[in-house]
Formats: C-alpha cells, sequence, structure tokens
C-alpha cells in the first residue's frame, strides 16, 4: 500500500474524516498516527513535495549533495519516508484558501476551501488539524523592502530547494538559533558569510539564566553550541548591535549599523535578516480560532490544549503553527493532535488514547527544556519589533510608514482592526503576515497596554488569493441567490463569453 | 469605572454616521463628546459597499429621493472641507452609475420605478437614461452581450469608504472633538438637565445626546422615549487586488476603488445571524459580477468581507427629536456614506439648534408603528 | 547574488523580460531568477518601489511576476518550465476592457 496523490480536485472525495492541511513535520506525524485508525484522511500541502519549510525538497535532493543541511535536515527522511509508504490520500500543489464551520444539516463539521491547479472547491471534514507552521517574525528596519534584503528563511529555503548560496557580500543579521544554523549550513556549503550582526540583548543572558538548566539537560545543547563555536570561529561576529538600516539604489548595496554609540557600514550584495518564528495564523484565525499573546516569545498563537484542540470544535493546531518550538516537537504535538481527532471520531476508546498519549507526553516534556532559555535569551529588541523612525515601512503591500500608525493610533482608534481601516495596513495581499506583529507592538507600547490585550489583525477568507473565476465555480444555493438578487431563480443561462 | 462629569453634546457611535454628526456639531460650534465601542464591535462603516447612489432612491417615499439627491450635491462640499481640513482625500468619484439589467423585463421594471420617483417628485429627482444593450456597450465596451441594457445616472457616485472614516475622525480630533473608544453606552437615562449615559467605563451628563450607533440604536432608542425598529441584513462583498484604472462609474454590481481594488458587491442576506462570510454568497456574488464583465475572471480575490448593514423594516432613515425627552435625537439610516454630507452639513446644525427641520418629518418613526396598508 | 553549487543533470530555458534564463528541473522562477542575478522582480503598486523575493516561501508576495501572461504570481511558488514567459511587472495590472469609442 502506498500514498494516492491527487493532482486534481476531480481525484478528491466531498469529505473526509480528517483532513491535515500541511506537509510539514507535524502534519506527516499527524497522517502516520491517524491512518491506521481506518478512518478517512487527506493530506493537503501546498508545495510540490512533502517536508514543509523544515524538510524542504527532501524527496527531490540527494543526501550525498545536500550533505551541509546538516543532521536535523536528515533526520525528516525517515519520517517523509514512511509518509510516502502510507496509504493516505495527499494533494501537492493544493493551496487552502478557507477554514469554516459548516452550516448545513444536523452535523455540519468543517468546510475547507481548496485550490489546485486553477481550479476550487469545498471540502468537508469532521475534523480539522493545521499544521501549517511557523513564519518569521517581521523585522521591520528602514530599508527592508529594498531587493536583496531577505528574511533569513529565504537563505534556508534557497539553499534547500535550488541549491543556490549567495555569492558576493553576504550579511547575516538579527539573533537566533535558525540565524546561526544558516551560517552553519553556508559555511558547509562553501560560502562565507562577511559577517553576522547580532542584535541579541546582552541584559538578555542574566534573564534567561535561572532557565539554563533546563537547557544544559536539553537536546539542544550541545548541538547549539557546536554549531555557534563553528559560526563564531569563521565568521566576523559582532555582538550587541542595536540599530540596523539597509541602504541602496534600487537594491541594497550597504548595511549600516550600530554598537555602542557608533554608526559603522558594511558592503553588502545580499542581507539576510532574523529575529525568531512565530506561528502563522491566517487560516486558524480566519477560522475564528480564539488567539492569545504568549509573552515569552513575544507572539500571538491559537489558544489550545495539550492535543491542540482551538476555540473552534473540530480544529486543532499542531507545530509551530500552535506554538513554535521545532521540527522534533511538531511530530509529537502532530501525533496528539491526531490521537485526539480519532478519539473524537469514535474511533479510538479512552484507554488506548491514554496508553498512546503516555510516551508522547513524556517526550514533550522532554523536548521542551531548554526552549524557554533560547526564547527569553532570544527576545528582539524593542528597536527591531517597533520602528523607531517614522519613514520604515510597517505594511509592505500598501506601503505605509511608522509615522502614518503612530498618528492613527494617536487618534485613539480601539484597536488594530480599526487601525487597519484607517490605514489600509493589513489589506494587502499578505494580509498582515508581515505587519500584524508590528502593528500591535506599536499600539501596546504607545497606548501602553499588554499587546495580548490589544489584539490583532484577523485575516480575512480567502487566506491565500484565488480567482474571482475560482470563486464563481462555487456551488450557490438559493438561499444566496436570494440574498444576492432577490430571487432564486438561477443566473442568467451560460454565456460562451464567461471564464 | 470614571465620571466624567457633563458635557453639552454626547454623540453616541463614531461610524461614518456618528462621525459625519460629531464633526458637523463641531463644525457648527460645539464639542462633542464621542463615545465609541471596541476594535472587534460589529460596525456597518466597515462593510459597505462606498456607494454615493441615487438612482432608485426614494421608492416608496418621494420625498428621499430628494434627500439622497440633496445630499449627493453636497457631497463635493463635505470631501473638500476633510481634505482642507485633514490632507486626506477621500477620492470622491462622481462620473454616473449604472443599473445593470440582464433582461428587458429587468430593464422596463427598474425605469419604471424611477419614473414613478420621477412623477412623484415632480421631476425633481435625479435625471436618467435608460440605455439598451448597444448604447450600453458603446459606453463600457466591456460589458459582455449578456446585458440587455443599463439604466445610467449621472448623480451617481462613490468615495474611498475607509479614507472617508479616517478623514472623519482625523476632522473630529483637529476640530477638538472629545473621543473615546471602548465606551459603549449600556443605559441612558433622562434626569434633570438631561441625560445620564452609563457603561462599564463609568458615566457621564449630557444636556444633550445623539442616538447614532447603527445596530446598537434599536437597544437605546427606547430608553429615551424614542423607536428605531431594524430589521437584520448582513452584506457582504468580495474585494480583488489592485487594477489600472478601467471603471470610474458607480454600480451596485462591481466598484473600482481608487486603491484600484474591484470591489464586487453586493447582498442582503436577512437570514444570517453569524458574521462569517458565506461560501455561496461568495460564489454568487461572483457568478453575477463575470455574467457583466467577464474578463474580470482572471483577478485574484483578495478577501472577502461581511457586517451587519443598518435596516429599518421600510429601509428609510430615522431621524427624530424625542418629545417625550427632549434634547434626544436619533439618526438611523442605510446609506450613512451617501448621506454623509448631509448628516455634517445639514442634520448637525439642525440637531444644534435644537430643532429637526420639517424636511425631516417624513423620518419620524411614528410611520413605523402605523400598519403598512400599501 | 546567488550561485549553484550543484550542477542540474539538465536545464530548462525560459525568459525574464526577453533574456533567456537557465533552470534545473523543480527549481522555482523565483530560484532561477535569483541565481540568473536578477534582482528587481517589480516595481510596488502604491508607490512605484522596486521589490524583490523577501521571504521565497509564499506568504510576502514580493515576488509577484507575470508568468504566460498571467499577472501576479508568487514566482517562488511556481516551477520554472521551458519555454515559460516570465515578465517583470510595473504598477497595476490592466484589466482588458475592449476598444473605447
Amino acid at each position: 500500500m502506498t500514498l494516492t496523490t491527487c493532482t486534481t480536485l476531480g481525484a478528491l472525495a466531498p469529505d473526509y474524516d480528517l483532513i491535515i492541511v500541511g506537509a510539514g513535520p507535524a502534519g506527516l506525524a499527524a497522517a502516520l498516527e491517524a491512518v491506521p485508525a481506518g478512518v478517512s484522511v487527506l493530506v493537503l500541502d501546498e508545495h510540490p513535495g512533502p517536508g514543509g519549510q523544515m524538510y524542504r525538497a527532501l524527496t527531490r535532493n540527494a543526501p550525498e549533495a545536500f550533505g551541509f543541511l546538516g543532521p536535523d535536515y536528515w533526520r525528516g527522511a525517515a519520517l517523509v519516508e514512511a509518509f510516502l509508504a502510507c496509504p493516505v490520500q495527499y494533494a501537492p500543489r493544493a493551496t487552502v484558501w478557507s477554514l469554516q464551520p459548516g452550516t448545513d444539516g444536523p452535523d455540519p463539521g468543517l468546510e475547507v476551501g481548496v485550490s489546485q491547479g486553477g481550479e476550487a472547491r469545498l471540502l468537508r471534514a469532521r475534523q480539522v488539524i493545521l499544521a501549517l507552521g511557523g513564519q518569521e517574525r517581521p523585522m521591520p528596519i528602514p530599508g527592508w523592502t529594498l531587493p536583496g534584503v531577505m528574511l533569513a528563511g529565504a537563505g534556508q529555503i534557497a539553499l534547500k530547494s535550488a541549491g543556490l548560496v549567495p555569492k558576493g557580500k553576504v550579511v547575516l543579521a538579527g539573533c537566533g538559533p535558525m540565524l546561526y544554523l544558516l551560517a552553519g549550513q553556508l559555511l558547509d556549503a562553501g560560502c562565507a558569510p562577511s559577517a553576522i550582526l547580532d542584535t541579541t540583548r546582552p541584559g538578555q543572558w542574566l534573564r534567561a539564566l535561572p532557565r539554563l538548566p533546563g537547557l544544559l539537560a536539553s537536546a539542544y545543547f550541545w548541538k547549539g553550541l557546536k554549531v555557534l563555536l563553528k559560526v563564531r570561529t569563521s565568521v566576523p561576529f559582532i555582538r550587541g548591535v542595536k540599530a540596523l538600516e539597509a541602504l541602496g539604489t534600487g537594491q541594497v548595496e550597504r548595511l549600516r549599523f550600530r554598537t555602542g554609540g557608533r554608526w559603522r557600514e558594511l558592503p553588502a550584495d545580499l542581507v539576510l535578516l532574523h529575529q525568531g518564528v512565530v506561528p502563522e495564523l491566517s487560516l486558524s484565525g480566519a477560522a475564528g480560532c480564539e488567539l492569545e499573546w504568549n509573552p515569552r516569545q513575544r507572539a500571538f498563537q491559537p489558544r489550545h490544549d495539550g492535543s491542540g484542540r482551538t476555540s473552534v470544535p473540530g480544529v486543532s493546531v499542531a507545530g509551530d503553527g500552535g506554538a513554535v518550538a521545532g521540527a522534533l516537537m511538531a511530530e509529537v504535538t502532530g501525533r496528539l493532535a491526531a490521537i485526539s481527532a480519532l478519539a473524537a471520531l469514535g474511533a479510538l476508546d479512552p484507554a488506548r488514547r491514554a496508553e498512546r498519549e503516555r510516551p508522547l507526553v513524556r517526550e514533550l516534556r522532554r523536548l521542551r527544556r531548554g526552549r524557554p532559555f533560547l526564547d527569553l535569551l532570544y527576545q528582539s529588541r524593542e528597536a527591531f519589533r517597533i520602528p523607531p523612525d517614522d519613514s520604515t515601512i510597517v505594511c509592505r503591500c500598501e506601503e505605509v510608514r511608522a509615522g502614518q500608525v503612530r498618528s492613527a493610533i494617536a487618534l485613539g482608534a480601539p484597536g488594530p482592526n480599526q487601525l487597519k481601516a484607517f490605514l489600509r495596513c493589513g489589506m494587502g495581499p499578505c494580509q498582515g503576515r508581515l505587519c500584524a506583529l508590528t502593528v500591535t507592538e506599536m499600539m501596546a507600547a504607545q497606548r501602553r497596554m499588554d499587546p495580548g490585550a490589544v489584539g490583532i489583525f484577523r485575516a480575512r477568507i480567502p487566506v491565500k488569493p484565488i480567482t474571482l473565476g475560482e470563486m464563481a465555480s462555487l456551488p450557490a444555493t438559493p438561499e444566496a441567490l436570494v440574498a444576492c438578487t432577490g430571487a432564486a431563480t438561477p443566473l442568467a443561462a451560460s454565456l460562451t463569453t464567461q471564464r | 469605572m470614571a465620571n466624567l462629569g457633563k458635557r453639552e453634546f454626547v454623540v453616541i457611535g463614531a461610524g461614518v454616521v456618528g462621525a459625519s454628526i460629531a464633526w458637523g456639531l463641531a463644525r457648527a460650534g460645539a464639542r462633542p463628546l464621542v463615545l465609541d465601542e471596541g476594535d472587534l464591535a460589529p460596525r456597518a462603516s466597515r462593510a459597505n459597499h462606498a456607494l454615493v447612489w441615487v438612482q432608485g432612491e426614494g421608492h416608496g417615499l418621494a420625498d428621499y429621493g430628494l434627500w439622497t439627491l440633496g445630499s449627493a450635491r453636497r457631497w463635493p462640499q463635505l470631501a473638500a472641507e476633510l481634505k482642507a481640513e485633514t490632507g486626506i482625500d477621500v477620492a470622491l468619484s462622481q462620473q454616473g452609475g449604472f443599473s445593470f439589467c440582464l433582461s428587458r423585463a429587468e430593464l422596463d421594471r427598474k425605469a419604471g420605478i424611477l419614473e414613478s420617483i420621477d412623477r412623484e417628485t415632480g421631476g425633481r429627482t435625479s435625471p436618467f437614461m435608460v440605455l439598451d444593450s448597444n448604447e450600453t456597450r458603446t459606453r463600457l465596451p466591456g460589458a459582455s452581450a449578456a446585458v440587455a441594457g443599463t439604466i445610467f445616472c449621472p448623480d451617481d457616485g462613490h468615495v474611498n469608504v475607509l479614507r472617508l472614516f479616517h478623514a472623519l475622525h482625523a476632522a473630529m480630533a483637529v476640530r477638538g472633538c472629545e473621543y473615546r473608544a471602548c465606551h459603549g453606552v449600556e443605559a441612558i437615562e433622562p434626569v434633570t438637565g438631561g441625560f445620564r449615559l452609563t457603561g462599564t467605563w463609568g458615566e457621564v451628563q449630557a444636556e444633550k445626546v445623539v442616538l447614532a450607533a447603527g445596530l446598537g440604536n434599536e437597544r437605546l432608542a427606547p430608553m429615551v422615549g424614542l423607536h428605531s425598529p431594524l430589521k437584520r441584513c448582513k452584506g457582504q462583498i468580495l474585494v480583488t487586488e489592485k487594477c489600472a484604472p478601467f471603471f470610474p462609474y458607480a454600480s451596485l454590481l462591481i466598484i473600482q476603488s481608487s486603491e484600484g481594488g474591484i470591489l464586487v458587491g453586493a447582498s442582503k442576506d436577512p437570514s444570517s445571524p453569524s458574521p462569517a462570510t458565506s461560501q455561496p454568497i461568495n460564489a454568487v456574488l461572483a457568478q453575477r459580477a463575470l455574467l457583466v464583465f467577464p474578463q474580470l475572471a482572471a483577478l485574484n480575490v483578495v478577501r472577502s468581507w461581511a457586517g451587519f448593514r443598518i435596516k429599518t423594516p421600510d429601509e428609510f432613515p430615522v431621524y427624530e427629536q424625542s418629545a417625550r425627552a427632549p434634547g434626544a435625537f436619533v439618526a438611523t439610516c442605510h446609506s450613512g456614506v451617501c448621506l454623509a454630507a448631509n448628516h455634517a452639513l445639514v442634520l448637525a446644525p439642525q440637531i444644534l439648534a435644537g430643532q429637526l427641520s420639517a424636511e425631516l418629518s417624513p423620518y419620524s418613526a411614528r410611520r413605523l408603528r402605523v400598519p403598512q396598508d400599501h | 547574488m546567488f550561485l549553484r553549487i550543484i550542477e542540474p543533470r539538465e536545464t530548462l530555458t525560459f525568459t525574464f523580460d526577453g533574456r533567456p534564463i537557465q533552470a534545473a528541473p523543480g527549481e522555482s522562477v523565483a530560484a532561477a531568477l535569483l541565481q540568473a542575478g536578477v534582482r528587481v522582480f517589480r516595481t510596488s503598486v502604491p508607490g512605484g518601489e522596486p521589490r524583490g523575493p523577501h521571504c521565497l516561501m509564499g506568504i510576502c508576495f514580493d515576488c509577484l511576476v507575470t508568468i504566460d501572461g498571467v499577472p501576479n504570481r508568487q514566482s517562488c511558488q511556481v516551477d520554472a518550465a521551458a519555454g515559460m514567459v516570465v515578465e517583470s511587472q510595473h504598477g497595476a495590472r490592466a484589466v482588458e476592457w475592449g476598444e473605447r469609442p
């Protein structure tokens, strides 16, 4: 028995017991956990192959050629191989653009809007596990919209999915394990970054110190130390960076930075920024899941229990999309979410459930060690979360600048959604993925409120764009016709010019 | 819990209606306190089609057609004053509007409505032209052959409603209005000298109070001897990515915002209590737009909005001063964007003067208590 | 800005603003363009600013190009194909309206 890969929407059933959105470590592990129970499972993923971002392009890359990606990447091979041998329906290059509670019948379940090959369809599911992963926290420095300024994840994706290394002067700036990991991978691939401008706040060491024992006992400590040592001894490492500015005409040419009181400049053909990973909230937010503020990671995440169950019945989150904790934890939370979904489907009795959960919960506790230390140590500096300069762009899509945001906050807008109405921040195609956190932090600072109390933009469906033609191909109902035209008679007979 | 003391004017609600009235009051010399709800309160101001629409308004109450036309004609003044005070250009566009009809019967029916409004107003309403399929496609070469005809009215237009919202709030600030969000009013009590307004935030006393709380008016009005019944009406629209300018007109089907995105409207769903967007309605909105403009099929939809709109049982406004508690005014209407000019420039000065003019007497809620016999 | 460290066994060719670009099978249009030294993929609609890829994972919407006549495609989400016609974008997309009188 093997995987059934569905390349057209026509190959999909209208409903499933369980739909898993995302084929990264959390989604793959959830599928492996759920499928043997005999329930109908569909895995939807927007990439051409399984692995998500963590294990991106794993099925295409030869280990001999891509060894520089490191053992953490290649650990994913076992998971991906198991998935490829799993008798589950899998739709690659399928973008999920909506998730809502269903509306018809006594047991409406959940409605998932998916688009593949230019066609759109609505699917039904009794349970949905959102395993969409994380995204990098935006890092709005002056000049961050210049071509050649990218996120560290982009550097990793170029490496993983196309075997590309930066040429010329590449400067890494920011803080957090992923930045140093990328530096290590680049070094192993034969590229020497010009410098790492480290923005870690010196004071954070003290704040994180009480959590040090957890780090020392964790899986990350020795690995992390090795990477850091290699990177610190091979790449010019500048600590205590307090300000950054990307400069250039038409593209980035140099990076200005300040440590202490002094400004200096480095020439740069490519700048890779990073200040941590946060949950990607578009689908969970649009589905109506309640969000809560995680003060240690300074990010919003869907409120969820130990099995990933959110405030929306039937919707669970797993992996970094629920709470950022890395690839190994994603597998564990994926399995826990699947077990909980099976129980909700009546496919797993409580005794068996407890038995399966026990080792996973133990693993969860083990993997948790060390994360609080890292989260605290690498909490980003306020200047990189709240642009001090009024001319810095906050919303890249609509080109709204920090000064405009501050003026609108001063008008007394009750929250980010009202601000969105005033300024259009968050109304572009990225739907706030790169500006929502910045706006919330700015409002919280200016109003002296907790970011959790301020709230955040809600993404609106479609969370990824679909065409008007695809929208028109979805089924209408008599009630919808009445709501739009006043009568239940169908719109005029189809025209040859239609679509 | 704070006691905010006494104010001469308090406006409840800071959507397009409340903000227009508050700014109009300030413009006329008052310093109103404006009380607004929180960030996620249902706001019709964020879920509308941005039309300054005149065509067909007044069917069943001809005076309303004239009230609407008057506001459309005052709109350029409102836009200019807002621009001068705040620097914000609300992108008013009044190049005329089209009603699209897919059959001759539909065209005749709509034309008949406009003709009757024209008769009832003694010819004072907006002019209109009935265009057949060929005439339509001469003016709109992109319209498909499915269009049996259109009705064109030169007074129709649209505005960038989010900029209007921003401009009104900025203008309120410029004029010294005191704006407080997260100050939803739970109760209004007539007391000696005026009214006592209370909420979880505390209380304030007002000599005069204006109810412009949209959906909230239904609950608040009886507290001051007024009546503002509403029927549920959820509106939903689709918004596309930005396009180069290609459609400068107004229509109930599509509008191109000054930012370039196409707003595809609109629905009136009386049944759904949930604020979530409905996929079948999205599908019909898209299908209907594509019937008329098939070339839009390739555009990307970037978001879909749904919100509760304001509708009285006969769909005409309620403007009234309380007889039982003079000094309390209510302003409830569906077309807050179109009527913004009248609200700021005509209604607000009347509220300030303490008396609504005879022009507004048809909008007393007394008409809604009488059983309809036509 | 980027170079390939693994020579692909086969390559395919597409064009960007008329210029031939080599790509390996399975590579995204964005990756192929970056490897070919292309930095500016478009100019933004609100301000006419030069933009290029920022995230390479489909969330920033800055890598938008026109592919085979279809505007606003995320080039990081589309695999390069032989003969593809890719064009940079400047300003908002046009809607085919028809002949004006």
